[in-house]
């Protein structure tokens, strides 16, 4: 039974680690940027979903309604504005520029939310649900899995079956096959740049209800979608998912003492085996 | 006489300081075929990039129906109905073949003539209606380049520009997919061809154009060229 309720928990771990490497892995296989600030990004979700549930009193769940819009605006202004400029000049000036803005981004966040860790308050917390004698699964982390698995089905289908989904695929395949189709090449990038943040927007709101965090947590969860992407492989969605749950159950596995060290040698052993990841070709 | 569908004028494009197109000038009436050929370097493949909006050109002038449409970019020029089927046919590999035919309807104007357009692609290339669900990445090089065609036809452009669609290709795969160029043709498109085989070049054009050093050196009917002048122009000699 102890097994099975690794497994269960590993899984669902799972599920929130996808999600925090699914907008990495699209800037990695559409822009092929290297996003260094996307843990940050996930922060700024976090905090944004913690505040605005505070403030209006609503479920911080609810709060995504506001903050993907806005983070996806900022993404696109971001990309637009700033990196689809330095990418001209060639790809390690904007890999320096993500760097450049994560530093930025803590160092904000620190001045503005100051150092005191934060999470945000649900009722579900520490509820559980009962599904056999010693088997339990954990409210919050079922909820967390929901909103993982749907944001990466509709992201999906949305890459399937939408012009502009098809429109950003083509353009990670063939750039200038792409721009000959009418697909104008800065606009998909500022896109996927808007829907890596939006991703980053619902991340952020899983880590606030799921775990405490700080201005400087940014890291960890770069880490995690680095390992989600190297795994998975670039670009591809359901390669995503897949990694996440391996990520995760390796990381419940080895429990607090050596979860991180097995998910890292994971990592490190797909990079010497298969550099390409599980699902990239 | 009325104005050619195409008309480039003193075209130069550079990559760096290499120039690639001196001083290219042509035109392509409208509903003709008229083909482009030169030997390896002339610049054909960058003429034909530039005019698409690919690479922009550092002197010259490009108009299309009349328009000037000098340095627009790509995704621009596609949407005023000129297509280009790009040299080694550029299939988005990892999409299915039905996934590539629907993003030659990307532009906001014909999205909403795409299940037409598709039926329409099927009946020019059948063998594409069997394989609609492979990816692309998976065809052979024949039917990859059945599918850049298809992909550049889906929005209906008025002329297509073919960049060595019989690169690397079998003598019967090159027959196929020429019977179908003429087949658009008939169907009204303008077609400018760039090759490299002088011999099917001439014969499939109803004007010849011969690029060397990445200048226009001559233009006419093949009727009226005879293959020494051709050839003369060609080789530079």
């Amino acid at each position: 039974m102890q097994v099975i309720q690794v497994i269960i928990n590993g899984i669902l771990l799972g599920g929130i680690y996808a999600l925090l490497g699914v907008g990495m892995t699209m800037m990695f296989g559409i822009v092929k940027l290297t996003n260094l600030a996307h843990g940050e990004f996930v922060i700024i979700g976090a905090y944004l979903s913690t505040i605005l549930a505070s403030a209006l009193g609503v479920d911080p769940i609810l709060t995504i309604i506001v903050t993907v819009p806005i983070m996806f605006l900022v993404g696109m202004g971001l990309q637009a504005g700033l990196i689809n400029r330095v990418m001209k000049i060639g790809s390690e000036p904007a890999l320096l520029v993500t760097f450049g803005l994560s530093i930025i981004l803590a160092d904000a966040m620190l001045l503005v939310f100051s150092a005191d860790a934060q999470r945000a308050n649900v009722p579900y917390n520490t509820a559980s649900i009962k599904i056999a004698n010693g088997l339990n699964i954990s409210t919050l982390d079922l909820i967390v899995f929901g909103i993982s698995l749907a944001t990466i089905v509709v992201l999906s289908v949305f890459l399937k079956k939408t012009f502009l989904g098809r429109s950003i695929r083509a353009t990670s395949d063939d750039l200038e096959a792409a721009s000959l189709m009418g697909v104008n090449v800065n606009r998909t990038y500022a896109i996927a740049m808007g829907i890596a943040m939006a991703t980053a927007a619902i991340a952020g709101m899983c880590v606030s209800m799921k775990w405490v965090f700080y201005p400087s947590s940014g890291g960890n969860y770069l880490l995690t979608a680095f390992g989600v992407v190297v795994i998975g492989g670039m670009g591809s969605i359901p390669g995503t998912m897949i990694a996440g749950l391996i990520l995760g159950l390796a990381q419940v596995i080895g429990g607090a003492n050596y979860g991180q060290l097995i998910a890292y040698v994971l990592m490190v052993l797909f990079l010497a085996v298969r550099p390409q990841g599980l699902f990239s070709k | 006489m009325s104005e050619p569908m195409l008309k480039i004028e003193g075209v130069q494009a550079k990559y760096g300081d290499f120039i690639a197109v001196a001083d290219a000038s042509l035109e392509v009436p409208e509903g003709k075929i008229v083909s482009l050929i030169g030997s390896n370097g002339a610049g054909k493949s960058t003429l034909m990039s530039t005019v698409a909006g690919l690479h922009k050109p550092s002197a010259g002038k490009i108009y299309f129906k009349g328009e000037d449409i000098t340095g627009l970019s790509a995704d621009k020029i596609v949407t005023r109905g000129l297509s280009l089927v790009l040299q080694g046919s550029h299939c988005f590999v990892r999409m299915t073949v039905e996934d590539n035919l629907i993003m030659g309807c990307f532009p906001k104007h014909v999205r909403k003539q795409t299940k037409d357009s598709l039926e329409r692609i099927y009946d020019l290339f059948p063998v594409l209606k069997e394989k609609r669900n492979d990816l692309a990445g998976s065809l052979s090089g024949g039917q990859r380049h059945m599918v850049a065609i298809g992909r550049a036809l889906m929005s209906n452009p008025e002329m297509v520009l073919f960049d060595e669609v019989s690169l690397g290709l079998a003598p019967n795969t090159i027959k196929g997919i020429y019977s179908r160029i003429k087949e658009i043709h008939k169907q009204g498109t303008t077609i400018l061809l760039v090759e490299q085989d002088t011999h099917r070049a001439i014969k499939t054009a109803e004007i010849v154009d011969v690029m060397l050093k990445g200048k226009v050196v001559l233009t006419g009917s093949p009727k009226e060229l005879s293959e020494d002048e051709i050839k003369k122009a060609y080789f530079g000699i």
